[in-house]
């Protein structure tokens, strides 16, 4: 009974990416409803370039499917080490070890990436063609073996979770709108002003490619915003399960406190100069905060801010007493 | 993990599996006889600590059961390490021949972190074989597989596979073994081996 108490799920959490999904799915029915609709109004012929646009997004989602691993690791240049390549290498393997020993988990392939960036990300259709990949400064003596930990712990939640797997099904008709904002597009310009003659009988066929665009360009807006939604709630689930995992939130936090401020030092190199004056404005934060919240609606990942009270919760659930 | 699980992206924490413990006293008996390995008497329990009190106070309520025993029997006091992975071993020394004691003090261990919900923090027990040319042979279980696994250590980090393989081979279906052969971990420098 405690161990249930203990590690109870997030019904916030679950509730909220639950409402996200459904309401993607609304989206995607709608689609296919509005597609068949207009489908069944018109010639055959506009229906080819729907199926087109199914079938190169199909395509598309089986091939980052099978060869997500191939494709992160060779942007990363990161290289698959195995536990005899040196020590950082044997460190590494480790950690995961435990890791996975302990989320009784398939141990996946680990590589490492140069880059002086803080970071990992994990990859692969299924838990056994799973690669995990750390950056070197990820390693660096700036991260305690805790946070490296927590870090690991995190990027094997989102392979335990079939992230990859998930998220490439969620966005596989926003690739399909995508595509046929294209298509439609091209038909316009080459249907519509081809000056073949065409516009007598087919000046309802035009009409309808404009209908087909306009249908597309909505469902991309939407099921754009709800997969970056979708994904902010993927990765708190990923730090709660993580961090329950290792039973260290703190480490966690640590970890990502680190790993934004790494993230956000580069860029604001350039702006150094200006920074000083900040300190004179009487409320730059209120000009802040109202780019963050446009900002947050477009990001793939939740602030720093959110996270770390999502890992708060998670470290009273484990602390509670009996 | 389910369909559901997935899709909400959630995992439930693995509850450990505790009862194949008690399969090691006797498959240390044939391993002494086909190899030669007897226990040295000392055991440890591998978990990962949780931050906070509750799980500082269940450890110290554990050490001080474990203690108790140990006192009445003339045994040595429990010892407590951290490894440099940041997990805690709780190390349980007893006579080479009280094997049975040990892995009641070990599972004595399993069952107060599970008690007080933290059986998912339980990593591996190991203990500890030794024969005449001074070899070191630890036994691990995994708590979340159920199995057991050889961990034969040699000097500079490197492992004795023919050995284990050699043990697993004498010990047969004394004990569970894990057939996942990516899955026998190697725990360096581990406390009591």
């Amino acid at each position: 009974m405690a161990a249930r108490t203990r590690y109870a799920p997030d019904r916030g959490l679950t509730a909220r990416m639950t409402a996200t999904m459904f309401l993607l799915g609304l989206v995607f029915v709608g689609f296919v409803a509005a597609i068949i609709g207009i489908g069944a109004a018109t010639h055959a012929s506009d229906a080819v370039i729907v199926l087109f646009a199914v079938v190169i997004a199909g395509g598309f989602a089986i091939g980052s499917l099978f060869y997500s691993d191939k494709i992160a690791l060779s942007t990363a240049r990161a290289v698959v080490v195995s536990p005899n390549d040196g020590k950082e290498a044997a460190y590494l393997h480790g950690i995961v070890d435990r890791v996975c020993a302990l989320a009784d988990m398939p141990k996946p392939r680990i590589a490492i990436a140069p880059s002086r960036l803080p970071n990992a990300f994990a990859t692969g259709r299924n838990a056994d063609k799973a690669v995990l990949c750390v950056t070197t400064e990820m390693m660096s003596s700036r991260f305690t073996p805790e946070e490296l930990e927590a870090v690991i712990a995190h990027e094997m939640s989102h392979v335990a979770h079939k992230d990859v797997q998930v998220m490439t099904i969620a966005s596989f008709l926003g690739v399909v709108a995508a595509l046929l904002i294209r298509f439609s597009f091209y038909g316009e310009l080459f249907g519509g002003g081809g000056g073949r003659g065409r516009s007598n009988n087919n000046g309802g066929g035009a009409y309808i490619l404009f209908i087909i665009m306009g249908v597309s360009i909505a469902v991309y807006a939407i099921s754009f915003l709800l997969i970056r939604m979708l994904s902010r709630y993927r990765e708190l689930a990923a730090d709660r399960s993580g961090a329950l995992l290792t039973g260290q939130p703190s480490a966690l936090k640590s970890a990502l406190v680190k790993v934004s401020e790494g993230i956000n030092m580069i860029p604001t190199k350039d702006l150094r100069s200006a920074e000083p004056l900040n300190a004179f404005f009487f409320a730059p934060a209120a000009h802040l905060t109202r780019g963050k919240s446009l900002s947050t609606i477009f990001s793939t990942h939740p602030s720093l801010e959110r996270r770390l009270a999502e890992l708060d919760k998670v470290q009273q659930q484990l602390n509670q007493a009996r | 993990m389910g369909f559901l699980d997935t899709l909400l992206g959630r995992t439930k924490p693995v509850p450990p599996k505790l009862d194949d413990l008690f399969a090691l006293p006797s498959a240390a008996i044939t391993l002494d006889a086909g190899t030669g390995f007897k226990p040295t008497g000392s055991g440890s329990v591998c978990f990962r600590p949780v931050e906070g009190r509750s799980f500082s106070d269940v450890q110290k309520e554990v050490q001080e059961l474990l203690n108790m025993d140990s006192g009445s029997e003339g045994g040595l006091p429990v010892e407590v390490t951290k490894d440099s992975y940041g997990f805690t071993w709780l190390v349980s020394s007893h006579m080479s021949d009280q094997l049975d004691t040990l892995v009641t003090d070990l599972h004595a261990v399993n069952s107060s972190l599970v008690d007080a919900g933290f059986g998912p923090q339980l990593l591996c027990t190991l203990v500890a074989f030794r024969d005449d040319q001074e070899r070191r042979l630890g036994l691990i279980y995994l708590y979340k597989r159920g199995t057991f696994y050889p961990f034969a250590p040699l000097d500079g980090e490197r492992r004795d596979n023919s050995l284990e393989l050699q043990v697993k081979g004498v010990v047969g279906d004394d004990l569970k073994w894990e057939p996942d052969l990516a899955r026998w971990f190697p725990v360096w420098g581990a406390p009591g081996l």
